[in-house]
């Protein structure tokens, strides 16, 4: 890295990502707080500590951005939330202090659906992001500022959050990688919850490489969440290597209704384009594909019911003022105001999902339903190494289009909700552009078995890469 | 497998606002009555899977009984009292219960 050895100097480089975010941020508005202050500081810190001749950590003076979910002490941390607009988080999330302890400098703190709950970043409280490729179009969501960032080098890194698919659908939409770790490999400690059993920190990076990079800076187990795994920890740049023989699922229904014909195709085109390089691609079934899509909100919401009750402004938080009104009323006033549609949706089905008398038909139903999406993608990777389907089933589309119809925003989670149900890892990488807009391609693996979506996106990006010559 | 979902009414809606402790005009309770029913609708594609036999997955890790050792760190209050909305001398104010 140019930083370390003072080719160029972290002050310098940060001072130009600043530049970059005052002329780019008024138009994609990827950003809800920028930390120049803190981050020019920090810069010149680290530039003292090379000049004495410290040891300096893996990703010293890279401009990194954090999806506005994640809690960075002492810094406004709003989830893109009216309720937490003032909120400053009096913590650091584990995955922020890993990237401190890297001597990465946070740049600030990204847009996104509100409570990560949405697809495109239109739900978010202060704004929609705009698409870098096409600004009348989404970025994707949730995570979308983090991912228009990489994209319009607002940033050089980013991490986001992926519940159904928030790291991966605004990585396919912006033309970037994203990596939804196995459930448990990245903490969760400091990631304000939306569906804990199924959501997952991620590296959102312009690069295979980079995202190897910053993933081997953030997993691992931590003390602070219960739900991080214990295991040995690995170098994923190690997988940066060709691929030879690697299997290839692909689920027919992956492509088939509910898919924009021009996805698909340029998704298949890029599967071909790897069987050039000895990877062998067959065609599998998976009947009862749009149940897991409805198995996957039902549990997401009754965990957002649960998960969202702590919000009262009344301990933290936005609140009125409560005068002589009693807590009840105050508390439901304050979730009225501090809550957009879309969230208030969320939380009433999910309560319903989970009250008496419906609990059995809903919330256990889908349960059900996820084992057995378990069950299949376990019984498909004694076959295959991977499955692949395009990211997304549509390209990029204009801001406003299906915002007014919760459902049809939904559906576009349908292939990336399964790896979440399974708690597998699963990676988009950019494929091409179809009438401009980018399309992403998607790689499913085993429980931690992150090393073969690293072998096979490396592969891909290294065959497009000899292509566009 | 034809499902005997009842469509979910107003009340119910006002109902289960409550239970969530979100305050909901009428016209809110209206517009999410409509909405709420055509999701749910697209919900009831679970029915026609077979689950007879299944046992439900709530984590997708074999963890359980996660314990870590009972020690004390040093901690402070003051960052987290400092986004107390009401507050007077260290108690936070919140409503009266009823």
């Amino acid at each position: 890295m140019k930083t370390r050895t003072q080719e160029l100097k972290a002050e310098e480089y940060i001072d130009s990502i600043f530049k970059k975010i005052r002329e780019t941020d008024g138009r994609i508005h990827a950003y809800v707080t920028v930390v120049e202050e803190m981050a020019l500081k920090k810069a010149r810190e680290l530039d003292k500590k090379i000049r004495r001749g410290e040891k300096v950590g893996r990703l010293a003076g890279v401009a990194v951005a954090v999806k506005d979910n994640i809690c960075i002490s002492g810094v406004r941390t709003t989830c893109s939330s009216k309720m937490l607009e003032n909120f400053t988080s009096p913590y650091d999330a584990t995955v922020v202090e890993r990237l401190n302890k890297e001597d990465a400098i946070i740049v600030g703190k990204t847009n996104m659906d509100e409570f990560a709950m949405g697809s495109s970043t239109e739900f978010s409280a202060f704004g929609v992001t705009r698409n870098p490729y096409d600004e009348d179009r989404v970025p994707g969501g949730s995570s979308g500022g983090s991912a228009a960032a990489v994209a319009s080098k607002e940033a050089t890194l980013a991490l986001g959050s992926d519940t159904g698919g928030s790291v991966r659908c605004p990585a396919a939409f912006c033309s970037v990688v994203g990596l939804k770790p196995t459930y448990g490999l990245v903490s969760r400690f400091g990631l304000i919850s939306y569906a804990n059993s199924l959501e997952q920190i991620g590296p959102i990076t312009k690069d295979i490489r980079d995202c190897a990079l910053l993933l081997n800076c953030i997993a691992g187990h931590d003390v602070n969440d219960a739900t991080s795994v214990e295991k040995l920890s690995e170098d994923y740049t190690k997988y940066l290597a060709e691929v030879d023989g690697i299997k290839v699922g692909i689920p027919k229904e992956f492509f088939g209704e509910g898919v924009q014909d021009v996805v698909a195709k340029q998704v298949w085109q890029a599967l071909h384009k790897l069987e050039e390089a000895n990877v062998i691609c067959e065609e599998i079934s998976w009947k009862d594909l749009d149940s897991a899509l409805a198995a996957y909100y039902i549990i997401a919401m009754a965990e957002a019911s649960s998960n969202l009750a702590r919000f009262d402004g009344i301990r933290y938080g936005s609140g009125m003022i409560s005068g002589a009104r009693d807590w009840n009323t105050v508390f439901s006033k304050n979730r009225s105001l501090g809550f957009g549609f879309e969230v208030k949706r969320r939380i009433i089905l999910g309560s319903y999902a989970l009250s008496a008398g419906y609990y059995d038909e809903y919330y256990l139903k889908a349960q059900k339903i996820r084992t057995i999406v378990r069950k299949y993608l376990d019984e498909a990777f004694k076959r295959f190494d991977v499955l692949a389907s395009p990211t997304m089933p549509v390209l990029p589309f204009k801001i406003g289009e299906k915002v007014g119809n919760p459902l049809e925003i939904y559906t576009c989670d349908i292939l990336t909700v399964p790896a979440n149900l399974a708690g597998v890892p699963a990676i988009s990488i950019p494929c091409g552009f179809v009438e401009g807009l980018p399309v992403g391609l998607q790689f499913i693996a085993p429980h931690f078995r992150e090393d073969q979506l690293f072998r096979i996106a490396h592969t891909f990006e290294g065959l497009q890469k000899s292509r566009v010559s | 497998m034809v499902s005997k979902r009842k469509a979910i009414s107003r009340k119910e809606v006002e109902h289960i606002a409550w239970l969530a402790r979100i305050e909901l005009s009428k016209k809110e309770e209206e517009i999410f009555t409509e909405q709420l029913n055509r999701i749910l609708e697209y919900f009831s594609k679970i029915d026609r899977v077979d689950t007879g036999k299944v046992e439900p997955t709530y984590h997708v890790l074999d963890l359980a009984n996660v314990f870590r050792v009972d020690e004390v760190k040093p901690s402070s209050p003051d960052a987290i009292l400092k986004e107390v909305p009401n507050m007077k001398d260290r108690w936070i104010k919140a409503p009266r219960m009823a």
